[in-house]
């Protein structure tokens, strides 16, 4: 029965936070892209921010919150919001960002002939030119931020636990309970939420968006949406569409002064100021440094630093192997079923879907599982960390293999190429790039799942594997934000130094080798 | 023209259909009855327009696609799966962009188990024979577009094959680098020095076919069969100047323009005719240079070749337009020539508000689609209908993607010509603004 108003109030959660993230994403990437003082800092910040492991700072904010509104669920209404928000607003801000950076040049050119103000400028060529994009990414993170809202929805701080109504305390209680009929209901509810949710917005959302794309010759069929159709053809909607018009007409009332030309401004540049900005850049990147070099021992002693590092290696080692070993299952699967263009038009919206559903409702049925069977912790909690990413490698690759030209698949028969030669020569580097793509994500949420599921708990069973995820989700049971701030510090940096160092690289090397023209 | 030999066929092709399953879950026949066989020594053109079929039956000639009744025989052994003596050269290069110029003309040799030592012999003499050298260690993208396609000749001819097979190998080249290329494949064929013993190439350039073919088939379309075969008995080189060159060309056209009953002119008939897509600017473009040539030469009839030459047109290009003109009656057409009819000099004349009304007026009367919908959206009270009632209305005889097709085909003409709207996004079409022309009128 209370099931409904629930819903409700996390679908406005949702809402909630994607109407912030729209609103961060299009400050923040228009003052990036317009200011090239704003560009170089906000850029690297937001490189560092899309690292940072959501659920370990998550504990933090509620902290926070739950102070700015003592006595209320508010606070921790708040901190759900801020959690979702996070894990949409950054991929969205960069591509909005690219987006504003890669303007045609004939496009803009045309804008400037006809001396539109910057707002005319922004509304009529740039943003529609980045929908696309924007909109793509936009639901990619929402479907990613399911897996934020359960696990945010029931979070230990300090030794009690904040519920906030929704499924994620709905299965908390039903963890502490040990009832699995209660979990199957709460995945059978999450399973409906995301059809609807993709039916009535991820759909028409990017059919709509479609009209945005800027190659007019594409060769792949538009997509479509049924409930979009509806919409367009109903009278109610074109007339409740004079509304956005008229706003939009009083608009430029209060605009009419022409933008300044691009290239002059740049050209008009101060010595003097540019000077100055970069001494105090780097001023404050010595500052920060230092200041951490100075923090850290102090608060916790280097031996502290160096087992978190250890930890942090462990982790590492697991989400290494797990991707080695989803890849292995996935590449081929993903490259046969790829190569059927009737079934991977199907299997693909399965995988997205699949994606999209918050794997740490399957947990409960893992641990069961484990502690039934009295199986090593450390081996086998590893597969739920790659449970929900997993799928990222497979809707990618089966994607990769779908686009691989048709007489370069003809050229391969004639020539004679079977077996593993076809495999070696054609098919693993046809995919690649798009299989490095979804590793990285695979990878980067592999991570964040892992502060949910190295510390996993059925009834008063626990099971604690050894890991970075381990000690941060511990330390925040623990009330303890210091090692909270270290934990999540530590990983960032893990996370970071290896986006630099394998998967930037790799997929540098699969655009300038591997690319297919 | 005599039956050859037996043992001087490479490869033959009796009675070869290849019918598609619309989604629906219909038959769609594309190529009907092909009766075909190359012959040692010789050069071989496939001619068509573009949805001929002659692509799909190369493919079946080299094992790639497999025909849905007929039998394909190479060297008196039925074809079943690629052949080892059949190498391709494809339109799109069909490169490997992540293997080498020397890595992707080893690659067939390495699919035949050949040792490293006798590949790289080999591709090195095959790489040198195409005039490549120097090139062996850049990756495809460093490359023009001439010497991407001399990539995909040494591949081929690294394997010592039998038959050249040429899907429109030439056609996504610049017209130098294609004379290029073509002037040294004839010299390497005319010098023996490859194990060729047939050249196939399909193609939909007539003057490409003339300059290169020993022997012409010409192919019909929907569905695709054979329309003429016609031999070139010109010594190599050949010169396109040449009166005997030009006579062929000309013969050629007429040949592709020609229908089963030449009596009357083109119509189209039934609400469901596969109409050409041709474009409003291409159409009055074509009917402004068709008036010209009448005016300066004083013949009525212009030679469609000539034409083809002046407006540097492929046949591809021309041929839906010309198509779209007689069966508006605004030209028509006869032995390879075209004259405008009265409607189209009218046309050519006129003003915009006349060429649309005259337009409008043509497409009503000669295009049972549009003179449909039409009266469709009279009847109808608020004067709207979904777009997909006359989608389902093509779609009983025609694929998915060519109602598509033609619908939009129509509704493009009709929108120039303010007869019916269309609303893109809501997929309806309407008489918002129908604009001049008065459904009365006509």
């Amino acid at each position: 029965m209370a099931q409904l108003p629930t819903l409700s109030v996390r679908l406005l959660r949702m809402a909630a936070a994607l109407v912030l993230s729209l609103l961060f994403t299009l400050l923040y990437a228009t003052l990036a892209a317009k200011n090239r003082y704003a560009e170089r800092i906000l850029i690297p910040m937001l490189d560092v921010l899309q690292s940072v492991p959501i659920l370990g700072y998550l504990s933090i904010t509620v902290a926070g919150f739950v102070a700015l509104f003592p006595g209320s669920l508010w606070g921790v209404q708040m901190a759900v919001i801020f959690a979702v928000f996070t894990s949409q607003a950054w991929n969205m801000t960069f591509s909005l960002y690219q987006s504003l950076k890669t303007v045609p040049r004939d496009l803009s050119e045309a804008a400037a002939t006809y001396q539109l103000p910057a707002w005319q400028r922004f509304w009529r060529l740039e943003l529609p030119f980045a929908m696309p994009g924007l909109v793509w990414n936009a639901m990619m993170s929402v479907s990613g931020g399911w897996f934020f809202v359960v696990a945010a929805e029931a979070i230990t701080v300090g030794g009690h636990q904040v519920m906030v109504p929704g499924v994620g305390s709905y299965i908390a209680l039903a963890i502490q309970e040990r009832n699995l009929g209660a979990i199957g209901w709460a995945i059978l509810t999450m399973l409906l939420v995301i059809l609807l949710y993709d039916a009535l917005l991820f759909r028409p959302v990017i059919a709509w968006a479609d009209k945005f794309k800027f190659d007019t010759a594409s060769a792949e069929p538009a997509p479509e949406s049924r409930v979009l159709d509806f919409l367009q053809r109903t009278r109610l909607l074109r007339r409740a569409a004079v509304v956005p018009s008229l706003l939009w007409q009083l608009s430029l009332r209060f605009s009419t002064r022409p933008a300044p030309p691009q290239g002059k401004a740049e050209g008009n540049l101060n010595r003097g100021l540019e000077l100055a900005f970069n001494l105090l850049l780097g001023l404050l990147v010595a500052a920060v440094i230092g200041a951490v070099w100075f923090i850290v021992p102090r608060d916790f002693g280097w031996t502290e630093v160096g087992h978190v590092v250890l930890l942090g290696l462990a982790t590492a080692a697991r989400v290494f192997v797990l991707v080695i070993l989803a890849s292995l299952v996935w590449v081929p699967v993903g490259i046969w079923i790829g190569l059927r263009p009737k079934l991977a038009r199907r299997v693909q919206p399965l995988a997205q879907f699949l994606a999209a559903f918050p794997a740490n409702l399957l947990f409960p049925l893992v641990v069961v599982f484990i502690v039934h069977f009295h199986l090593n912790v450390n081996v086998w909690t590893s597969p739920l960390m790659i449970l929900g990413s997993q799928w990222y490698i497979l809707f990618n690759v089966i994607g990769g293999a779908a686009a691989l030209p048709g007489e370069l698949k003809e050229a391969s028969r004639n020539l004679g190429l079977r077996g593993w030669l076809r495999f070696r020569r054609l098919l693993l580097p046809g995919v690649f790039q798009s299989y490095v793509t979804g590793a990285l994500t695979a990878s980067g949420g592999a991570w964040n799942a892992s502060i949910v599921a190295e510390v996993v708990s059925w009834g008063s069973h626990t099971l604690v594997a050894t890991g970075l995820g381990a000690y941060i989700a511990q330390a925040t049971a623990a009330g303890d934000m210091h090692k909270v701030a270290l934990g999540t510090g530590v990983m960032a940096l893990f996370v970071i130094a290896l986006n630099r160092f394998v998967w930037h690289r790799l997929y540098r090397f699969a655009e300038t080798h591997w690319r297919l023209d | 023209m005599n039956a050859p030999t037996q043992t001087s066929e490479i490869l033959r092709l009796r009675n070869v259909q290849k019918t598609f399953k619309t989604p629906d879950g219909e038959d769609l026949k594309i190529i009907d009855g092909v009766d075909l066989s190359l012959r040692e020594g010789e050069i071989l053109v496939m001619l068509g327009r573009s949805g001929s079929g002659k692509s799909t039956l190369l493919r079946i000639m080299s094992g790639l696609v497999e025909q849905s009744a007929g039998e394909v025989s190479y060297r008196g052994e039925p074809v079943r799966g690629p052949v080892p003596g059949l190498s391709m050269v494809f339109q799109s290069f069909a490169l490997f962009p992540w293997l080498t110029v020397l890595e992707n003309v080893e690659l067939g040799l390495e699919a035949r188990g050949v040792s490293k030592a006798e590949r790289r012999r080999r591709a090195l003499a095959a790489i040198d024979l195409i005039g490549l050298d120097g090139f062996e260690s850049a990756y495809p993208r460093e490359l023009s577009g001439g010497m991407r396609q001399r990539v995909g000749f040494a591949r081929a001819l690294v394997v010592d094959p039998d038959v050249l097979f040429m899907d429109e190998a030439f056609s996504a080249l610049d017209v130098l680098t294609a004379e290029n290329l073509r002037t040294d494949l004839l010299d390497l064929w005319a010098e023996g020095s490859t194990s060729l013993r047939g050249i196939l190439l399909v193609s939909h350039n007539i003057e490409e076919a003339v300059l290169m073919a020993d022997r012409i088939v010409i192919f019909a379309s929907n569905p695709g069969r054979v329309a003429a075969e016609i031999p070139v008995r010109l010594p190599q080189p050949r010169n396109r100047q040449a009166p005997e060159f030009r006579r062929l060309v000309e013969q050629i056209y007429a040949i592709m323009t020609r229908r089963q009953d030449a009596q009357t002119g083109r119509r189209a008939e039934g609400v469901a005719y596969r109409m050409p897509s041709a474009s409003i600017n291409r159409l009055a473009g074509l009917i402004e240079a068709i008036d010209m040539e009448t005016k300066d030469g004083g013949d009525r009839y212009v030679s469609l070749p000539e034409l083809a030459d002046d407006m540097q047109l492929s046949v591809d290009d021309l041929f839906p337009l010309v198509e779209a003109l007689e069966i508006l009656d605004l030209a028509a057409v006869r032995e390879g020539l075209i004259a405008l009819s009265y409607a189209g000099l009218r046309y050519a004349d006129g003003d915009t508000q006349t060429r649309k009304q005259i337009f409008a007026r043509q497409l009503l009367k000669h295009v049972p689609l549009a003179a449909h919908i039409r009266s469709v959206l009279d009847e109808r009270p608020n004067h709207r209908a979904p777009a997909g009632r006359f989608l389902n209305e093509l779609e009983d005889s025609l694929s998915e993607s060519e109602s598509d097709r033609v619908l939009e085909s129509v509704i493009n003409w009709a929108r120039y010509a303010e007869i019916f709207a269309y609303d893109d996004d809501a997929e309806v079409l309407s008489l918002e603004d129908p604009g001049v022309v008065e459904a009365g009128t006509v």
